[in-house]
């Protein structure tokens, strides 16, 4: 599995300035944008705090949602299809659920970075109280974007036509992430969107993330929020085994 | 021992009813080359995978280097070196790194591979070119650097899967040259082609396959000597007049589209008969036999695309 990550890392280390830039800017933009910008027309606190503050969370884990979608969808379809890396590391003595591996675990590396520099433009705002709540966040984020990622690996592997992954992003992941109580709170749902948003991780996701950072965390929510995800994660991974070997040992 | 032995080795992909590979025997024995010929779709490039380990048989038996893919294939592949027909190579890394993380993936170590991929920058001539990035090569350095990738753990066989198709002459000729060189020192070639000289100039054996069978094995000569006769005399005519004239020659004539091909051990008597009848070829040419002969009489003449 390190095997296969060492070839992710040799890639990344063309690349890795230009995606940190952009994990910077990224939250900057969208906590000045929608945090600050709009948020200052919000009248009032959103459940006891300011916008920003509420914002702030939900958004950390909603971009490393996107951000793992991305990575473990379009990067794992294009190294099965196009530049068919896949292809080269199991002509190796790796296994297919090795070269799964290696791969998600690159994707955690860049969820992780991604987080992390996510809680620290929110420290530069003063949304993060201590560093043992930066920790938490950073870890609860990581969390909520590798857990799916799993799952959409094991998906994307089969997918021979890209278009598709299109369509998912915009009619599955986009709606995630609009509803999951990213900008607001579920509690503003009808009852019936709102249970399936309990049902999907995004929401999971959000709600710890915004518990930890503004410590409302109990110790039940939290265990439910990091077991579903967890579970989620397990199950991706047993998918994923079967479906990588389909498609790499034909 | 033989090196590779396969009984009615069988390929179904699930899901269709297609037979890739419909029940083929075959010995590869060590350090010779070894060929599979045959045109698109006759099962060579899913015997190929099989060889290498990728790809379950759906049927028979198949042992490499003694030990069977479908449980060992993991201690197998790290003693094959596999040729890939598109090359998979990384274009956004340098052709000394592709070599390199292609080391890793066989657990050799970062100091081992660095000194290795030298080695193997000088073996497939590409020294110079160590720091480009692979978009910059010309087809026929990626073929070699593919080459080069393959002999990173040192293999016992090489599966080299269409290696010159889409290259031109030098480059050809170039790549032919190193796979002797591989010869040379003991690794066993296993090559697919559909090129009748490639097959001649590099291997020791080989099959012909076609519909996902063995039409017939041998050394080329053999199998020369065995389909055709010694000589070949092809005859030009205009248009609509190649079917006359070969009713009119008799003997053992093929038609193709273009020409006829007459077969015979003295193709000069025949061009001297069929002067005698009164034909007029456009162009006449007497030539050796040679394996596209073979081919072409075992596969059928028409078109498998």
């Amino acid at each position: 599995m390190i095997r296969a990550l060492a070839y992710w890392l040799f890639r990344y280390r063309r690349t890795w300035q230009g995606t940190v830039v952009v994990s910077v800017a990224n939250p900057l933009l969208f906590l000045l944008a929608i945090g600050a910008g709009l948020g200052s027309l919000v009248r009032g606190d959103v459940e006891g705090v300011s916008y920003l503050q509420f914002f702030a969370p939900g958004m950390l884990a909603a971009a490393a949602f996107q951000n793992a979608f991305i990575d473990a969808g379009f990067g794992v379809a294009s190294a099965r299809g196009r530049e068919r890396v896949y292809q080269t590391a199991v002509a190796t003595p790796l296994s297919p659920g090795e070269v799964m591996g290696g791969h998600l675990l690159f994707v955690a590396l860049r969820v992780f970075v991604g987080a992390l520099a996510f809680v620290v433009v929110m420290a530069l705002f003063g949304l993060v109280s201590s560093a043992g709540t930066a920790l938490a966040l950073l870890l609860a984020a990581t969390l909520t974007g590798v857990a799916p990622a799993a799952a959409v690996a094991a998906w994307a592997v089969t997918v021979t036509d890209f278009p598709r992954l299109n369509t998912v992003f915009r009619f599955v992941v986009m709606p995630m992430y609009l509803f999951s109580g990213t900008f607001f709170s579920v509690g503003q749902l009808p009852a019936a969107l709102q249970t399936i948003m309990y049902a999907l991780p995004l929401w999971h996701g959000a709600d710890l993330c915004r518990s930890l950072a503004l410590g409302t965390a109990t110790p039940g929510m939290t265990l439910l929020h990091v077991a579903y995800l967890g579970v989620l994660g397990a199950v991706g991974v047993l998918i994923g085994r079967v479906t990588f070997r389909k498609v790499l040992h034909v | 021992m033989a090196l590779i032995e396969a009984e009615r080795l069988e390929k179904r992909y699930p899901g269709t009813d297609f037979t890739a590979v419909a029940g083929i025997g075959f010995q590869v024995e060590r350090g010779e080359a070894f060929g599979f010929l045959g045109p698109n779709g006759a099962g060579k490039s899913s015997t190929m995978r099989m060889l290498a380990c990728v790809s379950q048989p759906s049927g028979g038996s198949l042992r490499i280097l003694g030990e069977n893919p479908v449980t060992h294939g993991r201690a197998l592949r790290a003693r094959l070196g596999v040729v890939p027909q598109d090359d998979a190579l990384d274009l956004q890394l340098t052709v000394r790194e592709n070599l390199i993380v292609y080391g890793l993936y066989f657990g050799l170590s970062l100091k081992h591979m660095r000194a290795k991929s030298t080695e193997l920058l000088e073996f497939a001539q590409l020294a110079d070119k160590a720091g480009e990035r692979v978009e910059h090569l010309s087809g026929g350095m990626r073929r070699r650097l593919t080459i080069a990738r393959s002999l990173v753990n040192d293999p016992e066989i090489l599966l080299l899967d269409e290696p010159t198709t889409g290259l031109d002459p030098q480059a050809r000729h170039i790549l032919w040259d190193r796979l002797f060189r591989l010869k040379s020192v003991g690794v066993t070639l296993i090559l697919t082609t559909h090129y009748m000289d490639e097959a001649e100039q590099l291997c020791d054996r080989l099959v012909i396959m076609d519909k996902g069978l063995i039409a017939d094995e041998g050394t080329p000569r053999e199998l020369i000597d065995r389909h055709v006769t010694r000589e070949v005399l092809e005859l030009r005519f205009p248009p609509g007049e190649q079917e006359q004239a070969a009713e009119k020659l008799g003997g053992d004539v093929e038609i193709l589209p273009d020409r006829l091909l007459c077969y015979a051990d003295d193709g000069d008597a025949v061009l001297a008969r069929a002067t005698e009848l009164g034909l007029r070829p456009l162009t006449a040419l007497v030539r050796r036999a040679t394996l596209e002969d073979v081919f072409l009489r075992l596969t059928g003449r028409s078109l498998t695309d």
